[in-house]
């Protein structure tokens, strides 16, 4: 199967990454390329395997409902690109 | 100084051959006069390394030193470290200072090891060449046309050309055993767990695990000994007990059981890697051990699942570049949706944001279940091969890499090919196990070629008790690129 160039653009803004048309069209061809690639395991009957997610399979660990992190908002904002009274500062949103 | 192991400059420090500040001044010396050449480092701060150093004398003189302590260490750019430029290769990060330490950085720091630099890679530890990184490409030190591998290049380049006695790199598909193979050093791959990615910057969470770089197994054991531990701050950190990673280094190998996988060594190999490798295992017989064939089928899978489950978990990673908390932000935009697209059109590579575009395909509506599903269930399959592998043999071992090192811009027009580079590394990522390479021989051109040995789950000891009695016998891994002092 395939991408179109309407697909590499339909993914381009679900990933939020500006494309343009050139871009697309390169990008389509070394995408094919890897589906081309990526086909040969979709041929696999597997039918009676679990997925494996992780290596070990372990179970998450719970911990307790308690307080473990220190306010540290200000260190981790000062390298944010726009902080203003603590916030971070985007374009409005909502006019 | 340079050309001694970590394990001989430990014991130099010991005796007060030398000082760690004597030392960290003759490494970063050395820095400044060969890295244009090789461009290992992305960031250097000899102000911050000299003050490490000084703690770390004096630590040694108050008797708290620890074999690591006082020992200058290389950093890939991917971990976290307090107050220093972190950028995973990657322009969206160039600008980011770290306000934290990764677990694997602060475990160093207690040890009293010298931060010496952050060392270059592939963006985002994507690739297998390190050409992607945005501060351009690491050269090899055996001959500066070719690529050092990668993702962790950087750090392999460094260690190869005696400008660090050891480095920490990660390993999603084989980015620190293929670097080694190619630069000719050693590189070990733990059990998916042992390390903590806490603070490492994540690419492919359930393949990506760190581990050391260096010049030989025991150098790694002692690296290894630091870096692994329980951290309950990675959700798949494991809590186990703690080890010894140098306990098995005098193990004899009489009736050890190698296993080799037929698939290792089937076309596609390069004849000099596989000379290399057999003659590796001839010497191995010669030291007691017993081979046997073995066959891994699904093997060939492993690339095509690879591509499928790294790029998914890549894509969901890297959403959190956005422009706003951290990181580069687009000088110009409309509104909040022009603000991310233009700073990660910007921001991003040509390869970073391939693997985006792939991973947001394969996990988007309708193809979940075909792709990422259908890919998580070959993994089993090949998982299930190790297993099955394992019940007639203590390791296997095979070739690194199926080519020694590459040239410069040769690979980088078709992505598929440079994918392919990793078929060998890949299968003990999926299944979680551990990797190693240890130089193993040249090809005709002289360029270094690596041995891999992969053990079951937490064998690390064992590999590395087998890696350093190949070492007693042979003298690959103490060879040094021509023209290296």
């Amino acid at each position: 199967m395939a991408l179109t160039l309407e697909d590499v653009k339909r993914v381009a803004d679900l990933a939020r990454i500006e494309i343009d048309e050139a871009e697309a069209r390169s990008v389509l061809s070394q995408l094919n390329d890897v589906f081309k690639l990526i086909a040969e395991m979709q041929a696999v009957d597997t039918r009676d395997v679990a997925p494996m997610s992780h290596a070990l399979d372990v179970v998450q660990r719970l911990r307790e409902d308690s307080v473990t992190e220190s306010d540290r908002h200000a260190l981790f904002q000062s390298v944010a690109p726009q902080v203003e009274s603590g916030l971070y500062l985007v374009p409005k949103v909502i006019e | 100084m340079h050309n001694a192991t970590l394990k001989s400059l430990s014991a130099s420090l010991a005796a007060r051959a030398f000082s760690s500040v004597e030392l960290t001044r003759h490494f970063v010396n050395r820095i400044n006069r060969l890295n244009p050449k090789y461009n290992c480092f992305i960031t250097l701060d000899p102000e911050r390394s000299l003050k490490q150093a000084e703690a770390a004398d004096r630590m040694r003189s108050a008797g708290t030193g620890q074999p690591l302590t006082g020992i200058p260490i290389a950093q890939k750019d991917i971990f976290c470290a307090q107050g220093w430029l972190t950028t995973c290769g990657s322009k969206i990060l160039s600008n980011f200072t770290s306000p934290y330490d990764a677990h694997v950085v602060e475990r160093l720091n207690a040890a009293g090891a010298v931060a010496l630099g952050k060392t270059n890679m592939d963006e985002f530890a994507m690739g297998s060449s390190s050409e992607t990184s945005h501060y351009g490409p690491v050269r090899n030190p055996w001959d500066v046309d070719k690529v050092p591998g990668g993702s962790s290049g950087g750090s392999a380049a460094a260690v190869a050309a005696r400008l660090a006695p050891g480095a920490i790199g990660t390993d999603t598909g084989g980015s620190i055993r293929q670097p080694a193979a190619l630069s000719g050093i050693c590189g070990l791959k733990p059990t998916y767990g042992v390390v903590s990615r806490y603070g490492m910057i994540a690419f492919a969470s359930s393949l990506d695990q760190g581990g050391p770089m260096a010049r030989s197994a025991e150098d790694l054991a002692l690296l290894l000994n630091v870096m692994a531990g329980f951290d309950p701050r990675d959700s798949t950190s494991l809590d186990r007990e703690r080890e010894d990673y140098t306990r098995e280094l005098g193990k004899p190998l009489k009736g050890l059981k190698i296993g080799l996988p037929q698939e290792f060594f089937a076309e596609g190999a390069a004849p000099g890697v596989v000379k290399a490798v057999e003659a590796a295992v001839a010497e191995f017989r010669r030291l007691g051990c017993e081979t046997v064939e073995v066959s891994l089928p699904n093997m060939k899978l492993s690339v095509p699942v690879y591509y499928v489950l790294a790029p998914a978990e890549a894509s969901s990673n890297l959403a959190r570049y956005d422009g706003v908390r951290y990181g580069y932000r687009a000088p110009e935009y409309s509104d909040l949706l022009d603000l991310y697209k233009k700073t990660r059109a910007q921001g991003f590579g040509q390869e970073v944001k391939r693997r985006i575009l792939i991973g947001t395909y394969v996990l988007s509506h309708g193809y979940y279940d075909a792709y990422y599903i259908q890919a998580q269930r070959v993994r089993r399959l090949i998982a299930r091969d190790f297993a099955e592998v394992f019940k007639r043999c203590d390791v296997i071992m095979g070739p690194t890499s199926p080519t020694t090192a590459f040239r410069i811009g040769e690979k980088m027009g078709d992505p598929v090919q440079m994918y392919l580079n990793d078929i060998y590394t890949i299968p003990a990522n999926l299944a979680g196990l551990p990797g190693m390479s240890i130089p193993c021989g040249s090809d005709a051109k002289g360029l270094p070629v690596g041995l891999q040995i992969v053990g079951n789950y937490f064998a690390e000891a064992k590999m590395l008790g087998i890696a350093h009695q190949y070492q007693l016998a042979t003298d690959w891994h103490t060879r040094a690129p021509k023209g290296i002092d």
